[in-house]
């Protein structure tokens, strides 16, 4: 596989992919959300992610819709049998009553055991997610109308002082969105999976099991930084350094996109993470640290790994597919 | 004031006076509430049309991957002004002339209390709309960074100082309006018509005024700054200027809030009064429900930076917001399980109503529950800004709001027109309605689960099937709303049938108890109140 296809790197059943009509599609949504971490069609549920915190809102989630199930299959099921029970047309007569203390204590207390419960997880979800220290490498990530910069700002201790690019939406994408271009999103693929608007030019490369500081601001408009797999958004804000963090358990490229209305191009900031073994990725940014050819006139290409779209592109550093 | 005195009284011995007025001193000088009403709802009804125009165009350049039909920026310029006019346009003036109708005829009133001041209230708003939706056709087109404004986004826009005024004409109307009606609830109820006998929709208005008086204020200071921002160099929002663009969410966000409890206050009233009329039965804790209502508005004060949970706040916010955010479970349940109380043991009829209020109780409680997953932070943060939040908020809006309003429309327009409207074409408007809605807008769910960003013009193909169902449901939604203007046309000048004075046989309360159509000045001498006419006449619960 190359740098660019859209599955996780070969953990996944091959008939997964090729899952045909609406039943198939329907239990793939269900049921496959174990193994999805980007979108699929007829997906269904949140994804589980991929890292050492993906979980907790996935969990969330499927606690919350649990017990919102429950109750509204009691909830509607009472107003079922009583809109069936107490029809005039089945000669039902209004009873004279229009309170009980019971039973409006019963329905008061309930909801509020259920709501502490709920806070619990949640609370110590976030506690987990706030907690930023003991990073061992950190990114700083800009927003731009209409693209991201990512710089890589320390690893395992160590400064770095030169890795930084500009990432945007691919060629064949971009050409693929204008305005009754005649081109076939269906067709804009990468390893048989469809990237259309997902796919760009340099991806952030990361290393896995790496806890991973981001420093997330934006340059002029307010951004959001948004990838499924990893489990969590966070704002790219003018004049605000935000920080989040990472630990990709599972070699992979996560696809998300920018979350916030940034403009007429909002959506066509597409977000890709390229997550490769420590052994990989210290070679990566060795390459990417090696001093540049003078000669070559290509400022943001200090190049991360090459994408498809690595034709169009004044490539300095070798290619990784490779890793893929 | 002898002057006026001597006017009011040679109004009650000529009722009919009002035809005396040719169209523009009837309709552009109009000081009766009942005229006023009507206004605020016709109006309501135009922008009901043409925000949804805009949701159209969202939804068929939406219909599949690929864009066919407008660029971005205008898509975007469609998402904003379909939410403005929505918000500002159609939900809340179409409340504030159900309340102009029904409050004075509820509270035993002859009249808004400061009826010059209502007719201002009105006129506002068509100078309002004009100039919001004239910046479609201005060079530069319309606002499109979102109907939150947020800075700088909002700023890069060329029509920023229309909208910002229009937004001051809009919050001007809606707090005159705030105004007339508490002083009208407050002065003007008939001898008897204790606070705690009042009908729930009355209340309901009631706490909603004081949330609007407090809160329209706060949106034209947020606009204010924004205008200032773009036009006279200060920097409330540039952090170069040592401003802060997130100060803005919180400003905007303490005055939406609130506005959100607005758009549904007012629904829970008139469900409160629909569904005890069709089940024959009175409604099940009365005071529980002013209490429910009083307690939720108390609470949208502070639960703001629910709406901006990935902004970066500090641990302790998340934590507070949260916890107060899903405390409105507690007061909202409350009111559900009251309603269906109130079903239980009655002799239930299904008029059209009746109909959109249980799909009402149905569909709002599904988006009350979406709203409650929403509050859970750590998976806010996989909701927010994706499809799941605008499913969550088209399900209290539109299954929410509108319905209520569609509702109280079936429910009062006997007593409006005087004349039946079809219940034929009612249960047809309402069954397309509640099918297609909820094709529209329930596999938006699944599109935010998966990861698809709101407000974006085109996406990935894993997105498509589930956008194609959704924008059909849109398309016969829209459509099936055609079928309510025409139920409302044949009722108003063609319907045969004519109303009783009781129009549906449950029905209690003052409104009832007036001629079908109610005389154009109704209670000019303060009815005598008998409790067992009124809905809520012998309160202890």
């Amino acid at each position: 596989m190359t740098s660019g296809g859209i599955g996780r790197y070969g953990s996944r059943p091959k008939g997964f992919r090729h899952v045909v009509g609406a039943l198939g599609v329907l239990a793939l949504g269900l049921f496959g959300g174990t193994v999805q971490a980007n979108p699929e069609p007829g997906q269904l549920n949140l994804t589980p992610g991929v890292t050492t915190y993906s979980h907790v809102p996935y969990v969330l989630n499927n606690v919350a819709l649990g017990v919102c199930v429950v109750i509204g299959i009691l909830v509607f099921g009472a107003m079922f049998i009583a809109m069936f029970r107490f029809r005039k047309s089945r000669g039902a007569v209004a009873e004279k009553w229009s309170h009980n203390t019971t039973v409006e204590i019963i329905w008061t207390v309930i909801p509020i055991i259920i709501l502490i419960t709920l806070a619990w997880l949640a609370t110590d979800g976030l506690r987990q997610f706030s907690d930023t220290t003991g990073a061992q490498m950190t990114v700083k990530v800009t927003g731009y109308q209409w693209k991201w910069r990512y710089d890589y700002v320390d690893y395992e201790g160590k400064a770095i002082s030169n890795v930084g690019f500009m990432s945007k939406l691919d060629d064949q994408s971009n050409a693929t969105r204008q305005l009754n271009s005649g081109l076939d999103p269906y067709a804009v693929k990468v390893d048989g999976y469809n990237t259309y608007l997902l796919n760009v030019d340099h991806p952030l490369v990361v290393p896995i099991n790496t806890k991973i500081r981001f420093v997330i601001t934006a340059d002029d408009v307010i951004h959001s930084w948004f990838v499924p797999a990893l489990g969590w958004k966070m704002d790219a804000i003018p004049g605000v350094v935000n920080a989040t963090w990472t630990n990709i358990t599972e070699p992979g490229i996560y696809r998300g996109q920018c979350a916030e209305l940034c403009g007429q191009d909002h959506g066509f900031m597409p977000i890709v993470v390229k997550a490769v073994s420590k052994e990989d990725f210290a070679k990566w940014l060795a390459d990417q640290q090696k001093p540049v050819a003078p000669a070559v006139p290509a400022p943001a290409s200090t190049a991360a790994a090459p994408a498809q779209a690595a034709a169009t592109t004044a490539q300095v550093a070798p290619a990784h597919g490779t890793q893929g | 004031m002898a002057q006026a005195a001597a006017h009011d009284h040679h109004d009650e011995h000529h009722d009919e006076h009002h035809e005396h007025l040719n169209f523009f001193q009837r309709w552009v000088m109009s000081t009766n509430h009942k005229d006023i009403g009507t206004l605020y709802l016709v109006f309501s009804l135009l922008m009901f049309f043409i925000g949804g125009s805009f949701a159209m165009v969202i939804r068929a350049e939406l219909f599949k991957p690929g864009m066919q039909l407008v660029q971005p920026y205008f898509f975007n310029e469609m998402t904003t002004m379909h939410a403005l006019v929505m918000i500002f346009g159609a939900v809340m003036p179409a409340f504030v002339g159900l309340g102009n109708w029904m409050i004075p005829m509820m509270v035993g009133a002859p009249d808004m209390a400061l009826p010059r001041m209502n007719n201002l209230s009105f006129w506002i708003l068509p100078f309002a709309f004009t100039l919001l939706l004239s910046t479609l056709f201005l060079p530069g087109g319309g606002p499109a960074g979102g109907w939150t404004m947020y800075p700088p986004l909002s700023l890069q826009s060329a029509s920023l100082a229309y909208v910002v005024f229009a937004v001051h004409l809009m919050g001007i109307s809606s707090i005159m309006g705030a105004i007339n009606i508490i002083a009208t609830i407050l002065n003007m109820r008939a001898p008897g018509m204790d606070l705690l006998k009042m009908p729930v929709f009355v209340w309901s208005w009631l706490i909603t005024a004081f949330l609007l008086i407090a809160v329209m204020p706060v949106l034209a200071g947020a606009v204010t700054m924004l205008l200032t921002d773009k036009y006279f160099s200060t920097h409330f929002f540039d952090a170069a200027g040592g401003g802060d663009p997130v100060l803005f969410q919180h400003v905007f966000w303490f005055f939406g809030h609130p506005e959100v409890y607005i758009m549904i206050l007012p629904a829970f009233g008139i469900i409160s009064e629909i569904i005890p009329t069709f089940s024959r039965k009175p409604i099940f804790g009365y005071k529980a429900m002013v209490f429910a209502i009083a307690s939720i508005a108390f609470l949208s004060f502070i639960v703001w930076a629910h709406h901006m949970f990935a902004v970066g706040l500090p641990l302790g916010a998340e934590i507070f917001f949260m916890y107060a955010t899903m405390l409105i479970a507690v007061p909202t349940g409350v009111k559900v399980f009251n309603w269906v109380a109130t079903m239980w043991g009655g002799s239930m009829t299904f008029e059209t109503p009746m109909l959109f209020a249980v799909a009402f109780v149905i569909l709002f409680t599904i988006g009350g529950f979406s709203g409650l997953m929403l509050a859970l932070v750590p998976a806010d943060f996989q909701y927010h800004d994706t499809y799941f939040v605008v499913a969550h908020f088209h399900y209290v809006l539109v299954t929410g709001a509108i319905f209520a309003i569609i509702a109280a429309t079936y429910y009062w327009i006997p007593k409006w027109t005087g004349n039946m409207y079809s219940e034929f074409w009612g249960k047809m408007h309402f069954w397309n309605s509640v099918i297609w809605v909820n094709v529209l807008f329930f596999p938006q769910h699944f599109l935010g689960l998966a990861g698809m960003p709101r407000r974006i013009p085109d996406y990935n193909v894993a997105f498509a099937n589930f956008n194609m169902i959704s924008s059909i449901g849109g398309f016969l939604f829209g459509a099936s709303q055609l079928i309510f203007l025409g139920v409302v046309i044949h009722c108003v000048w063609f319907s045969k049938k004519k109303a009783t004075d009781r129009v549906w046989e449950g029905a209690r309360g003052l409104e009832w108890t007036l001629s079908s159509p109610p005389p154009h000045h109704s209670f000019t001498v303060a009815p005598v109140i008998h409790d067992e006419e009124l809905a809520h006449g012998h309160v202890e619960d």
